[in-house]
């Protein structure tokens, strides 16, 4: 039996991988080049950035009092969520205080983890995604299979179905008509708002300003017309200094999207002051943790250096074979079989199979702007895997293998006795890895032991 | 990015560390690699008690069964001479992955000296030794396969540098050759349907530049899109960078 994520991929109807591979390969490829033609040297940019974030994470007791006191000194309110319920109940709170019913959303992932939009409609009130992608996620009640790209995993001719379904205009999988819809649509959801509720890309600790970057400007909406503004944010976000973002923008547009920087980029430093024209009058600030703190406790902490940039999604041979659904999860790909199952908490053993759906093969590492080992961190969680005694489906026993390879005599034993695989059909070889091997691919000839022989033959030059 | 750092290499002996794929099935592979460290002069010693770097384990996660292995190799390769590896795989799990599953074991500093004097083949002849080009001739167009465990070392340059040097020899780029083929160590058994796709994959890239021969620094990638190929009915010629070091020195592609 293989794993989960193997039968999902199995299972993945072709037109949907391609258009996973297709769109995942381009932004990969383009990402490469942008940098390389950029930068003399993108990789000391990546171990730079790592730095900053890996400094950042490793002094959050230091970082968060100081934003949370620059925040309140600009007029913001600070609230702090241990959990995703707390940060649920929190939102909840603030629109109830106001008397507010209609929230309109930005693309937030940690609104996703959270299950934010959910818990707010199971209460009677509205929260409108406005992101394009994240739209068509909502009114499918579908789930994002990329934490950049939500509906990487639909083509047009679907999302043109569901227009049609929520009485969009008739149908039309043209994407600029699908576009102009969802616009015109979601423009009368702004003005109707009573909250605007955004993530946040990073929190600078020197001047706690919130910096969002979107391609839509979906975000300025949300702000524009609502005189509420929620932030919700993972602890992790802070940098220490505005100046970090000097690093940290240049690698995010261009590992995210292979853009040199998105279309907005935005500075939010608090709410409106007397004096300024517009904005809203309110904003909170809701620091997320819901689990990073035991992340962060964990050898596996250097995932929270992570800028959601998605770029490990993209070169990962099997995301792009899989999908982001295979994940089971928020968060998907490499980023996510670390830090999925880590969220987890106690209930690990429900993801503990996501850090085996990797070949190892380093990618993810090699592309990612804040350096993180993700191999690295995946071998950590297996080897906690098997230290909890999670059942691995399809996992050879090492056990045997260990006795063998720490005896030599055994081991030449076992080299000579290997010869048999020459002369037996697979088929009758009870040893499951075999089969899986053989179902697919030849098996080279058994030479156990013939290098040895070769070698103690033959005369040594400088005898 | 790996933990490669490495002491500079003086004299002119080594010890072999064959890998358990050569000593099971390419038998040949170990041979060239010998027969190319002599014609550079250097003495290759293969210590009797070696078995497996202890790869399968660590990365199946059963890291006390694989440090087990790996104990075992320390003592069987112990002395001061480098230790020579043909695999990219192999040489990356002594000088990084059983340093990170001997972190927090008292024995983790004679894991890591082990690391320091352990090189992948074109690795040690480019890098170790300072042989920068290659002499003889190989008359055929060859693909590099870059072995993913390779990635931040100096392997695929060497490679490249040495290989590219031979008189006759072409080397021919393919599509998305940044991409794993698949293998994975036991991904390819525990995850099948994927392990054959991305190898299909790399097939279909390396076929549309038709090489003559698809040429990696590691026997594992190889046994996995050499039997896929195979298994297809299309088979393609795939030939280990020692053997192909060799038949150079004997004026080209032969077996």
């Amino acid at each position: 039996m293989s794993q989960p994520i193997d039968q999902f991929a199995a299972r993945l109807p072709a037109d949907k991988r391609a258009s996973v591979y297709q769109s995942t390969k381009t932004t990969h490829e383009k990402r490469t080049r942008l940098l390389f033609d950029q930068f003399g040297d993108p990789d000391r940019l990546r171990h730079l950035a790592g730095e900053i974030k890996q400094h950042a994470i490793e002094n959050l007791d230091t970082y968060l009092p100081q934003v949370e006191q620059r925040l309140r000194a600009s007029g913001a309110q600070v609230h702090w969520a241990s959990t995703g319920q707390a940060a649920c109940e929190a939102v909840l709170r603030i629109m109830r205080d106001r008397g507010a019913t209609r929230m309109v959303k930005a693309k937030t992932m940690v609104s996703e983890e959270i299950e934010l939009a959910r818990f707010l409609e199971g209460h009677g009130l509205e929260a409108v995604e406005t992101d394009l992608g994240e739209f068509i996620v909502q009114i499918d009640d579908d789930h994002p299979s990329h934490i950049v790209r939500p509906i990487i995993h639909k083509n047009r001719r679907e999302i043109a179905t569901s227009f049609e379904r929520e009485g969009l205009g008739a149908y039309n999988d043209d994407p600029a008509t699908i576009t102009r819809r969802a616009r015109h649509h979601l423009r009368h959801k702004y003005l109707a708002a009573d909250v605007g509720l955004t993530g946040a890309n990073f929190v600078s600790a020197e001047s706690g300003r919130i910096v969002l970057v979107t391609n839509e400007g979906n975000s300025r909406f949300c702000l524009a017309a609502t005189r509420c503004h929620i932030v919700l944010v993972g602890i992790e976000k802070i940098v220490p200094r505005d100046r970090d973002l000097a690093v940290l923008l240049n690698l995010l547009g261009r590992s995210g999207t292979a853009q040199d920087l998105t279309v907005y980029t935005e500075f939010i430093g608090g709410p409106r002051r007397a004096g300024q024209p517009d904005g809203p009058e309110e904003m909170h600030v809701i620091f997320v943790d819901n689990g990073r703190t035991e992340v962060l406790a964990s050898d596996c902490r250097e995932i929270l250096r992570c800028i959601r940039c998605g770029a490990c999604l993209n070169v990962c041979p099997i995301y792009r074979q899989a999908s982001g659904h295979a994940y089971r999860s928020v968060y998907p790909g490499p980023v996510g079989a670390v830090l999925s199952p880590l969220l987890m908490g106690e209930r690990f053993p429900q993801k503990a199979d996501l850090p085996k759906a990797s070949s190892l093969c380093g990618a993810c590492h090699e592309v990612c702007p804040v350096n993180i080992p993700i191999p690295d961190l995946l071998l950590r969680l297996r080897a906690r895997a098997k230290e909890e005694n999670v059942p691995s489906p399809g996992s050879p026993p090492m056990g045997p293998w260990a006795l063998l390879a720490a005896q030599p005599a055994v081991w030449k034993a076992a080299l000579a006795g290997g010869r048999i695989i020459n002369h037996l059909p697979v088929k009758l070889i009870p040893v499951p890895a075999l089969q899986a091997w053989a179902a697919k691919r030849t098996l080279p000839e058994w030479r156990g032991g013939e290098f040895r022989k070769w070698m103690k033959a033959r005369k040594r030059p400088s005898a | 990015m790996l933990n490669a750092e490495r002491a500079p290499v003086t004299g002119r002996k080594v010890q072999l560390m064959a890998t358990c794929l050569c000593d099971a099935f390419y038998d040949d592979v170990a041979a060239a690699t010998v027969e190319v460290l002599e014609h550079l002069g250097v003495e290759v010693v293969f210590p009797e008690g070696q078995t497996c770097c202890g790869q399968p384990a660590f990365n199946g996660g059963d890291w006390a069964a694989s440090r087990k292995v790996v104990r075992h190799t320390v003592r069987t390769f112990a002395g001061e001479e480098p230790v020579v590896i043909p695999s990219a795989s192999c040489a990356a799990m002594m000088f990084h992955g059983a340093v990170l599953e001997f972190e927090r074991e008292p024995d983790a500093a004679e894991v890591g000296a082990l690391g320091r004097r352990t090189w992948e083949l074109a690795d040690f002849i480019v890098n170790g030794l300072g042989v920068k080009s290659w002499p003889g001739r190989y008359e055929a167009r060859v693909a590099l396969h870059r072995s993913c465990h390779s990635r931040g070392t100096e392997t695929v340059p060497a490679a490249q540098a040495l290989l590219g040097s031979i008189a006759g020899l072409s080397l021919v780029e393919f599509g998305e050759a940044e991409q794993c083929c698949g293998f994975g160590g036991t991904f390819a058994v525990t995850f099948p349907h994927l392990s054959a796709k991305m190898g299909e994959l790399k097939l279909e890239h390396v076929r549309a530049v038709a090489p003559d021969e698809y040429v990696s620094p590691d026997m594992s990638c190889l046994m996995h899109l050499g039997g896929l190929a195979q298994a297809e009915g299309k088979p393609i010629r795939t030939r280990h960078l020692a053997q192909v070091l060799r038949d150079a020195l004997k004026g080209g592609p032969r077996g």
